[in-house]
């Protein structure tokens, strides 16, 4: 009896490891960064790091101000989600509300082939058709831009924005669609002016999804925005801050290296803003169902 | 009049709102379509027996890619298995064992919180650690255990919900019957997580198949064939890595356009293979 008593508990302890194995990854990859990511701008100086404008970390004279990149990222995410929302709203609309059975079950498996593509095969043919597309269309020299990162990362979000919004459609409750229907309302009224509102904290997480995803995302931008350390401008090449660590790591040193942490560091900052504001927008969804 | 007025009104709206999501949901697909037919349209003449089985060589000149395909199921092999019990175990412990709130609560938030973080910070922090702490040196060991860390919350939800349908009466008999907690879990709840293990592996082998910017500084790019011994504390490029390395670093376009289109077929299969799947045991469960 004592035997099998500390076997139940042996397993028990097992098993908590286990659960906390998720606790302590967060824990792990948080006191790396900071760690990694303070030295540097304490050494330059945490103003001129946030807000210094120039990026030239192989220079003679170095220097290391990260705002072109943090601009262009979020410059870079701001058109994704203003390209990419519209589209993809009103995809889920129809596909929850009107689209018939067979077109919804389609749509619904292109969508997450979309989501399961590779984002360097996005990078990739946005390299070979989207970058000469846009010089062409638009008379630059060069079409690697953030333009085109723009585009593709507003083709890469769709499929977060259109299952979100579609699930949060899905749970609107049929009676309110009933009721407006009955009192003389036509579908497409009912869908726009009830079940969307009564979807939108739905949706709004669904956008939010979209912006983690656009901010976070590095090699498709890679191959497509032209990487040079530009303050952000629509045709100009330019660089995240998520391509500005992968550009560098592989051949960084000294404090260059410790400076590309501290972008990291930064990066991890606005995800965490964005989960704070997903959490928001989850609790408020659980509170209104 | 101003009857008719408020009639037009509303047939506009009615069009607009039509059209609009029409032109959505077509941008869509014609999007999806093209991007298979591109893909595939310059990839798959690139393609042949040759290309698949042979390693990159300075005196032909040719590139094969038979070193990253094995790279990718190393990698992909080493992820899950250390990746499985991580998940699963951490969900039994979820659904089954925790009864504080804050405990659940904490772990389920680490869990979001990691499947937010971007992988470039994933593989920063995986040379960090891996790498340099562990003294792993840059291989595909490194590279898996990374993934490990970014694919734990798929793993666990996937199984978390599984778990869940699991009726409680089922434990409550083994219970009744004189089982211990950790008997009951063994044979009733383990049998009935298996639909969510295997969806989560698929959902996972997926995500290791695309994954590039976390194995850049992890696994390297190497392009040597080894056995998966060797293989895993050797540096190596998947697929992806592969792709990225001939397009944007050497300009071999068809090369990179031919994995690609390999690329896209794993897409393909894996995520049809998770729908019949999802279909498979929900009819299973709902009979």
């Amino acid at each position: 009896m004592r035997k099998t008593k500390f076997i139940e508990n042996l397993i028990h302890g097992i098993f908590l490891i286990l659960g906390l194995a998720t606790v302590a990854s967060v824990l792990m990859i948080t006191i790396y960064l900071v760690v990694a990511g303070i030295p540097a701008i304490k050494e330059i100086g945490i103003f001129k790091f946030l807000f210094g404008k120039t990026w030239a970390s192989t220079a003679a004279e170095p220097s290391f101000g990260i705002l072109p990149f943090i601009l262009t990222s979020i410059y870079g995410t701001a058109g994704a989600i203003v390209l990419g929302v519209p589209i993809g709203f009103f995809t889920a609309v129809y596909l929850s509300k009107i689209a018939p059975g067979k077109v919804r079950e389609y749509m619904s498996e292109a969508v997450s082939l979309l989501a399961g593509i590779p984002s360097v095969v996005y990078g990739l043919v946005g390299m070979l058709v989207l970058v000469p597309e846009i010089r062409k269309l638009f008379h630059v020299p060069d079409g690697a831009s953030l333009l085109a990162a723009m585009v593709i990362l507003a083709i890469m979000i769709l499929p977060s924005i259109i299952k979100v919004s579609i699930t949060a459609l899905d749970a609107v409750p049929k009676e309110y669609e009933e009721a407006s229907l009955a009192l003389g309302a036509t579908p497409i009224e009912t869908y726009f002016r009830v079940s969307v509102p009564a979807a939108k904290s739905g949706i709004a997480t669904a956008v939010v999804l979209g912006v983690g995803r656009a901010i976070g995302e590095a090699m498709a931008v890679m191959m497509v925005s032209g990487n040079v350390p530009n303050m952000p401008s629509l045709f100009q090449s330019v660089r995240f801050l998520t391509t500005a660590v992968a550009s560098e790591m592989a051949y960084s040193s000294g404090l260059q290296q410790q400076a590309l942490f501290s972008i990291a560091l930064v990066l991890f900052l606005f995800i965490l803003m964005i989960n704070v504001t997903l959490n928001f927008f989850l609790k408020k969804d659980g509170k209104e169902a | 009049m101003d009857h008719n007025k408020v009639k037009q009104k509303r047939n506009n709206y009615e069009l607009f709102m039509k059209s609009l999501m029409l032109i959505s949901t077509l941008v869509t697909g014609l999007l999806v379509i093209f991007l298979i037919a591109y893909v595939f349209v310059k990839g798959l003449p690139n393609l042949s027996i040759e290309f698949l089985t042979t390693k990159p060589s300075y005196i032909t000149e040719k590139i094969g890619i038979l070193p990253d395909i094995l790279n990718t199921v190393y990698i992909v092999l080493a992820t899950l298995v250390i990746v499985l019990p991580l998940g699963v175990g951490a969900a039994i412990y979820l659904t089954e064992y925790a009864s504080n709130k804050k405990v659940v609560g904490l772990i389920e938030y680490a869990a979001e919180t990691l499947s937010g973080i971007p992988s470039i910070i994933y593989g920063l922090v995986g040379m960090l650690f891996f790498c340099q702490f562990l003294s792993m040196k840059t291989s595909l060991l490194a590279g898996a255990l990374t993934l490990v860390i970014m694919n734990l919350p798929t793993i666990m939800r996937t199984t978390q919900e599984s778990l869940k349908t699991v009726p409680v009466s089922y434990r409550e008999g083994a219970f009744g019957l004189g089982a211990g907690k950790w008997r009951v879990i063994r044979t009733v709840v383990l049998p009935g997580c298996v639909d969510g293990v295997i969806t989560g592996c698929i959902l996972s082998i997926g995500r290791i198949l695309g994954e590039s910017a976390a194995l850049l500084f992890t696994a390297g790019f190497a392009h040597a064939v080894n056995g998966i011994k060797e293989g895993l504390v050797s540096p190596g490029a998947t697929l992806t890595v592969a792709l990225y390395v001939y397009a944007k670093e050497q300009g071999e376009f068809g090369v990179a356009f031919a994995i690609a289109a390999i690329l896209m077929i794993l897409t393909i299969i894996t995520n049809l293979a998770a729908t019949m799947v999802g279909a498979y045991f929900s009819k299973r469960r709902n009979r």
